[in-house]
């Protein structure tokens, strides 16, 4: 029998195993009702469980109906001044939903129909660009990540680039080329600096998922480039793209509201929170709350943004867990 | 590691060259005609307006005028501005303001951000961390100005305990309110960055040993965490180096600090394109070096990274 | 249940203190983690003793709770999410379990040294090996930095690591898996404890390699005769080195016997099981025997006897009862000193 132990067995035993042991890792115990999750569904089922997915949830729900439906949170006129009875009065905190809930501003304008109506331009600049971010800039990066060689050379240097220059100091040269600052000049502006972050996520995402076994394995099978690039590969580096550009939509709402404040974002006509903090800041020392209604429904909405990009990145971050 | 520096340095004048001139495009090639944007509205005379396109190169053609500016560049020759100074004399001026600024905010970024995520990572799932976690959550919602007003609204006008204004760049104590301001973001970042590597290296393997050889904790914490945990860390101080020049336009003009982004946004409202690719120059100049110095602190941090 | 009892192939050199107290014994200990889906029960009841100079072999699957177990000897368990709800450990006859954390850290590393399976993960990668070394004796011995550079080269030396005084100041992964094994060897020798665990301590190595640290080890051991539990997946490895062997399953420990009659008498199914599955040259060209099924998920495990769901001799008693661990004796009833058997069924399996 010695003879039998000398032979060197260590998969004998461990053929039968599960990978992980429970000491190492106990919340990585087997599923519930053998059940199999995925990647997605598993992140889904911790999101319900976090509270702060869903504050966030019904905050931009909330948010998302102001911006669409501004007359229904609101019966004032946010372009209505009337300087000689409502020059800055102050706020009356009882009054719901009244043009006077907020106060007025140095135009005897109503605060609350002005944040109401403000709401709509910052919603679109955050997501108008996020979207041109996420498509121009996810696509070069898959591209880079995917191809590699001389493609990956050229958009990564050009990444670099963009990269070199600071992100707020950029938009603002941008736009201070332009006199008439709408709000699809703004976004443009933003994507034209912001593209570059989501790129880099998107190309070392893909480099590492390309590198997987199950795309090997596709790829031994013969599939074609297109396949394995929306079937396979995209999927799985989708989730840190989606996470930073969560994340993103919210600085690019603070950030618009930055460069309106320093006078090169939205300006009048257009109703915007950053117009609204710019035309504040002269007033604020005696009228904190000129400032303080816009300033703070901005935060809120920044906050919202982040809070749920934070709870997605926690969610599909099994590390984390 | 010599090798390494060199070919790093040398890989940056690309880099150095495109971002430049990618600035250099986005003023002059935008909209807008500075020079006759200095009569304002009224009507200007076109034999002056040649004339001083002409004393501005700008009468040349744009690749001209780029190759000119970098010559003059590299003999140190940053141009003029519309006002006839040197512009090189006016970033003298202006940078070391912007810098000691710049150092107060990565100062508090540094021990506050470090302190705070540390705290919530050895705390991962208690109140603090939810604490800490909801405290950075909403200074990162809040933009820079919101939070300038207000900590001067606060601690200047209504507190007393700190001057509204700086007056004198080399006093702490006036750079102390703006430079918390400049930095709030970033520390905000840094504190929940250490917390993330605080509690995943706090699961490490090499945590585990410390802990079975029997030592105290605060050298498990102290050494053996800290050093493995620093490494991302430092790595972003190098990289927000960028964000806290943006931030200083806002923030300067909120506690009326003469530094650089000041300049440049004097620069912006007047138009004037040398100023503008000028202090962007140096501060891309500025940024590409800390990037450098970053990455060679990283080999001393992570003793697995060798530069060759 | 029973304890192991000392075996008569233990070596008879004995620590002074010993008086028939076992170094380390761990009695009736229960460990489990509170999780997401609910309670995993990773051990539950697991009694075993370690002499000094002997060295137990502690047997079984991922998941079968003879790290855990290890672990909770050490104190280095996560808790929480890992709990301990009952039993105790006993080293020199004192309870661990109720000592202060300042009283169990002064125990770790200088009277208790564990062997971590991955040393690559297990050293920390930003500190020189010679520093981790020397930490050992600054910390409990409160040597200067100097000396304890000293020590770690001496150190070095002992577990035999070529040019020990050039490589202390070189960093984990600077070495090869089989070296970097070493210095965690040397790492645990550094205050020679009185009990080393090796958990897998050679798993992650290559073959040629598991020999050479597996002879190290022993040598070791027996040069300071010091208690040693060995944790390990792979019989071969325990047959060459272990006095008595602990085969657990399921967090329970479900054979205990001296090495070399656990191989040729098996007194479990599973410890049967496990015995056929191993590859042998005079069965080639025959399939390889393997226990069907998985091991059982932790947070429910099957009532009576866990293994009762691969058990090839499963009754329906072994579906309703567990089974305790029961001195297993001879047909005539001699005993066989050491053994036991948590099986309904251990005469008709070793006997039959």
């Amino acid at each position: 029998m010695p003879d039998v132990t000398k032979t060197k067995t260590d998969t004998a035993v461990d053929a039968v195993a599960p990978p992980t042991e429970v000491a190492t890792a106990p919340a990585a115990g087997p599923a519930p009702k053998e059940k199999s999750r995925s990647l997605w569904g598993d992140a889904w089922y911790d999101l319900r469980h976090r509270p702060m997915f869903w504050i966030a949830a019904v905050l931009l729900v909330l948010l998302l109906a102001i911006a669409a439906f501004p007359g229904l949170f609101t019966s004032a006129d946010p372009r209505d001044g009337d300087l000689t009875n409502h020059f800055l009065s102050k706020p009356q905190l009882t009054h719901f939903f009244q043009a006077d809930w907020f106060g007025y501003d140095v135009q005897g304008r109503s605060i609350y129909a002005r944040v109401v109506y403000g709401t709509r331009a910052s919603i679109l600049v955050g997501v108008g660009t996020t979207v041109v971010v996420t498509l121009v800039g996810g696509t070069l990066g898959m591209l880079a990540g995917y191809f590699g060689g001389w493609i990956d050379s050229i958009i990564s240097r050009i990444t670099d680039i963009f990269f070199g220059l600071p992100f707020l100091l950029g938009t603002m040269v941008v736009l201070n080329a332009f006199t008439e600052r709408k709000v699809y000049v703004v976004i443009g502006a933003l994507a034209f600096l912001g593209w570059t972050t989501i790129t880099r996520v998107m190309r070392s995402s893909v480099i590492t998922a390309k590198q997987a076994d199950y795309v090997v394995a596709a790829r031994a099978l013969g599939a074609g480039t297109r396949r394995i690039l929306l079937r396979h590969v995209l999927p799985n580096a989708l989730a840190p793209t989606i996470v930073v550009a969560t994340i993103a939509l919210g600085a690019y709402i603070s950030a618009e509201a930055t460069l309106s404040y320093l006078g090169l974002g939205l300006a009048d006509p257009t109703v915007s929170w950053g117009v609204d903090i710019s035309s504040a800041k002269d007033a604020i020392r005696d009228n904190p709350h000129v400032m303080l209604f816009p300033a703070g429904m901005l935060s809120l909405t920044v906050f919202a943004f982040i809070m749920l990009g934070d709870a997605v990145r926690d969610a599909l971050d099994p590390k984390l867990r | 590691m010599g090798r390494y520096v060199i070919r790093r340095l040398l890989q940056m004048i690309p880099v150095f060259i495109g971002t430049t001139l990618l600035i250099f495009l986005m003023v002059h090639v935008l909209p807008g005609d500075p020079i006759r944007a200095m009569w304002g509205d009224k009507a200007a005379d076109p034999a002056q307006v040649e004339a001083l396109r002409h004393k501005f190169g700008m009468d040349k053609s744009l690749p001209m005028q780029y190759l000119d500016y970098m010559g003059n560049l590299f003999q140190g020759d940053f141009g003029e501005t519309f006002g006839g100074r040197q512009v090189i004399d006016e970033m003298g001026e202006a940078f070391p303001v912007t810098l000691r600024l710049a150092a107060v905010a990565l100062a508090i970024e540094m021990v506050i951000g470090i302190g705070l995520g540390a705290w919530a990572g050895l705390k991962a799932g208690k109140a603090v961390d939810t604490g800490v976690l909801i405290f950075t959550l909403i200074v990162i919602s809040m933009p820079v100005f919101v939070l300038g007003y207000l900590a001067r609204f606060v601690f200047a006008d209504e507190l007393g305990w700190l001057p509204p204004n700086v007056q004198d760049s080399t006093n702490l104590e006036q750079l102390l309110l703006p430079g918390f301001v400049l930095g709030m973001l970033s520390m905000a970042y840094v504190a929940r960055l250490t917390r993330t590597t605080f509690a995943e290296n706090l699961r490490a393997d090499y945590m585990r040993t410390a802990l079975a050889k029997g030592l105290p904790r605060r050298r498990i914490v102290g050494v053996h965490l800290l050093r493995n945990s620093l490494i991302p860390v430092v790595t972003f101080l190098g990289t927000d180096v960028g964000s806290l020049i943006g931030g200083a336009v806002v923030t300067e003009g909120i506690f009326n600090i003469q530094g650089v982004g000041n300049l440049l946004f004097k620069a912006l409202g007047q138009r004037e394109g040398t100023t503008i690719v000028g202090t962007v120059t140096v501060f891309v100049l500025v940024i590409l070096l800390i990037n450098l110095l970053v990455d060679l602190l990283y080999a001393v941090l992570d003793p697995r990274i060798r530069y060759a | 249940m029973t304890t192991i009892e000392k075996t008569a192939s233990a070596p008879a050199r004995q620590r002074e203190g010993d008086d028939g107290t076992p170094l380390l014994e761990v009695r009736d200990l229960h460990v489990e983690f509170h999780t997401r889906d609910g309670v995993a029960k990773a051990v539950n009841g697991v009694n075993y003793s370690v002499h000094a100079g002997e060295t137990l072999a502690v047997l079984g699957e991922s998941g079968s709770g003879k790290s855990v177990t290890a672990q909770a000897i050490m104190g280095i368990l996560d808790m929480p999410p890992g709990k301990i709800p009952q039993g105790q450990i006993l080293f020199r006859g004192e309870d661990m379990l109720t000592m202060s954390n300042e009283e169990r850290r002064k125990i770790r590393g200088r009277r208790i040294a564990m062997i971590f399976q991955d040393a690559l993960s297990s050293l920390n990668p930003v500190l020189s090996v010679g520093y981790q070394l020397g930490e050992m004796f600054r910390v409990h011995q409160g040597l200067s930095k100097k000396a304890a550079k000293a020590k770690a080269i001496e150190l070095m030396d002992r577990v035999r690591i070529p040019a020990a005084k050039e490589r202390v100041g070189d960093y984990p992964h600077q070495f090869s898996g089989g070296m970097r094994q070493r210095i965690m060897i040397a790492m645990a020798l550094a205050l020679e404890p009185d009990l080393i665990i090796a958990d897998e301590p050679t798993t992650a190595l290559d073959v040629t390699v598991q020999a050479q640290v597996m002879d190290l080890l022993a040598e070791l051991q027996r040069e300071y005769n010091m208690g040693l539990i060995l944790i390990t997946h792979d019989l071969g490895v325990v047959a060459d080195v272990a006095d008595k062997i602990a085969v657990m399953y399921a967090g329970r420990i479900v054979e205990t016997a001296p090495v070399h009659e656990l191989y040729k008498r098996p007194a479990h199914p599973y410890t049967q099981g496990l015995l056929e599955s191993i590859p042998r040259l005079d069965r080639k060209g025959q399939e390889l025997y393997a226990i069907k099924g998985l091991p059982p998920n932790l947070l429910k495990i099957p009532t009576g006897c866990a293994f009762n769901p691969r058990c090839p001799k499963a009754q329906d008693i072994c579906r309703t009862d567990v089974p305790l661990l029961e001195p297993v004796t001879e047909q005539d009833g001699t005993p066989l000193p050491g053994r036991g058997s948590a099986c309904h069924f251990w005469k008709e399996t070793i006997h039959g």
